[in-house]
């Protein structure tokens, strides 16, 4: 299978995405923002909808819309209970939009399944290299302020006695994960793209107890995930995001499962 | 004691929630390696007033002035409640750790491991080190929460009733590490409690909070009584 240049491609974009999301993932399960991600990649949905609408590339349109709607969500973190209602109606707005721009732009419907559900024969050796800039612009930011993100991720009291400016790490963080969802969005598609951004991490978090593990952890499930994904649906010519979504959810299924038996065993 | 330098001056201060006067015209001068006690009743404003001088709130009126600078002065402040559940998964090392945040380096030097490591056999948690504090007591989660505190070698420490949960013997163990912090490296401490006999045995003024105003003075002058009048008054 490696024969093919797409393949290739596939697996070498899948490799960038799974280290990506392992690490930006354990942040956003410590941040408990699996929700807005959730929503970012609706946002995503959007965006590309309208980079194809107005003549762009789907991903110029996806950082655009997932950038500034990551700032705009930064500004409104107010009040968490009212984050979760505000949030819901911004991602149903966005689906609608993009829902508009693609029937706008009048492209045929497999394009639009593309968008939404990721696509593994379209990529090129030039979307990687797009990818893999984007992927070290995220990795790089995150090193710059790896120890006050991880102090206000994973005990936020903490870093606001610090004084530490939890406002802007938390904005800063929010245009991190923008990147991060349109550069995973590429070959798991829009809707599916908060899987990896989530669940790996949700299940490091089961079995690893420190911060360095759960992303190492994170970024081998993930892996696994990508690289058996994107083989399976090269034999049985099934989604790719499919094969994806179910190993990462059965690992997830697992770890809760493993951590059931845990606290059984101890009572 | 030697010479007072002033590090933390409260003027005039005042915190009016909406519809709801917690306090009014506090004056307060904290000199540096003064170990205060905050006593007064339930829903009086201890907590309030902690925040507002850790800058959490805004007061309505009056000022929270550090000197000779903000910078100058290191918190550390161990919050009456923290958001920790039990799926919590950082283990209690790193947990402390997590406020080491000078050395820019993902990973922790050698310098900084060591602290950490001195810091959780101070506290006695050494043998709980691995253990993710969501699992941890509660007990054992203060502890990890003033280890935390005072891994980054604070000039001033906030307990926010952090003694409350513990046993007798750790309690004393654990004040007795801050009182040793606060002899010899001149540590200032805010002690919020309900626990007078403790307050008299550790700390040297008081401040305490009425709804009818406040009170300060050496601690000496503090007793059960003056504290808790109502209740005394039925004895
Ligand atoms: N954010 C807030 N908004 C409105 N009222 C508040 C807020 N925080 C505290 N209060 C009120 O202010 C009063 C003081 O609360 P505070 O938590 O400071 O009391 P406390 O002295 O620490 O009590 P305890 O001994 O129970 O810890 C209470 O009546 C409380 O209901
Ligand atoms: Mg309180």
């Amino acid at each position: 299978m490696f024969s093919y240049e797409f393949m290739r491609n596939a697996f070498a974009a899948g490799t960038i995405i799974a280290v990506i999301c392992g690490i930006m993932g354990v942040f956003v399960i410590a941040r408990n923002m699996s929700f807005l991600t959730h929503t970012l990649s609706e946002i995503g949905f959007s965006g590309a909808a309208f980079g194809i609408f107005a003549g762009w590339t789907p991903l110029s349109g996806m950082l655009l819309f997932t950038v500034v709607s990551s700032v705009i969500v930064g500004q409104l973190s107010v009040r968490a209970e009212r984050r979760e209602a505000a949030t819901s109606a911004i991602s149903a707005l966005f689906i609608g939009l993009g829902i508009l721009f693609l029937s706008l732009a009048n492209t045929n419907a497999s394009y639009a399944t593309n968008i939404l559900f990721g696509s593994v024969i379209g990529i090129s050796s030039s979307d990687v290299t797009q990818m893999l800039v984007l992927s070290i612009l995220v990795l790089i930011v995150v090193l710059v302020i790896y120890r006050f993100l991880k102090f206000d991720s994973f005990d936020h009291t903490g870093a606001l006695v610090k004084g530490l400016w939890t406002n802007t790490l938390s904005v800063t963080f929010l245009v991190l994960l923008a990147l991060s969802v349109s550069v995973a969005a590429q070959i798991v598609g829009s809707l599916l793209i908060f899987i990896l951004l989530t669940l790996p991490a949700a299940t490091a978090k089961y079995f690893a107890h420190s911060v360095g593990r759960m992303m190492g952890l994170a970024i081998l499930l993930a892996l696994v995930g990508v690289w058996s994904g994107l083989a399976l649906s090269y034999v049985t010519n099934y989604p790719v995001s499919f094969f994806i979504a179910a190993i990462e959810a059965l690992f997830y299924f697992i770890a809760l499962g493993w951590q059931h038996a845990q606290t059984a065993a101890k009572n | 004691m030697t010479s007072k330098t002033p590090i933390l001056q409260l003027e005039h201060l005042g915190m009016t929630f909406p519809g709801h006067p917690v306090f009014n015209d506090l004056n307060l001068t904290i000199n540096r390696g003064e170990f205060w006690s905050i006593v007064g009743e339930n829903g009086v404003g201890k907590t309030t007033l902690m925040r507002t001088i850790l800058h959490q709130l805004r007061p309505t009126t009056g000022k929270v002035n550090y000197l000779p600078s903000v910078n100058a002065v290191q918190i550390g402040y161990v919050p009456q409640f923290r958001n920790i559940d039990s799926e919590y998964p950082l283990t209690i090392r790193d947990f402390v750790g997590l406020n080491l945040t000078g050395w820019k380096l993902p990973w922790l030097s050698r310098g900084e491991r060591q602290r950490v490591e001195a810091m959780l056999k101070q506290t006695g948690l050494t043998k709980l080190a691995n253990r993710p504090i969501g699992q941890a007591s509660g007990g054992e989660k203060q502890k990890a929460y003033l280890a935390q505190a005072l891994v980054e070698r604070p000039n001033l420490l906030i307990l926010d009733e952090s003694t409350a949960s513990l046993d007798p013997v750790t309690k004393t163990e654990l004040l007795d590490l801050v009182q040793q912090i606060n002899q010899t490296l001149d540590l200032t401490v805010l002690f919020v409690t309900h626990d007078i006999p403790l307050a008299r045995r550790y700390t040297q003024q008081f401040l305490m909070l009425t709804p009818q105003g406040t009170e300060q003075g050496a601690i000496d002058q503090l007793t059960d009584q003056k504290v808790w009048r109502g209740e005394a008054e039925h004895v």
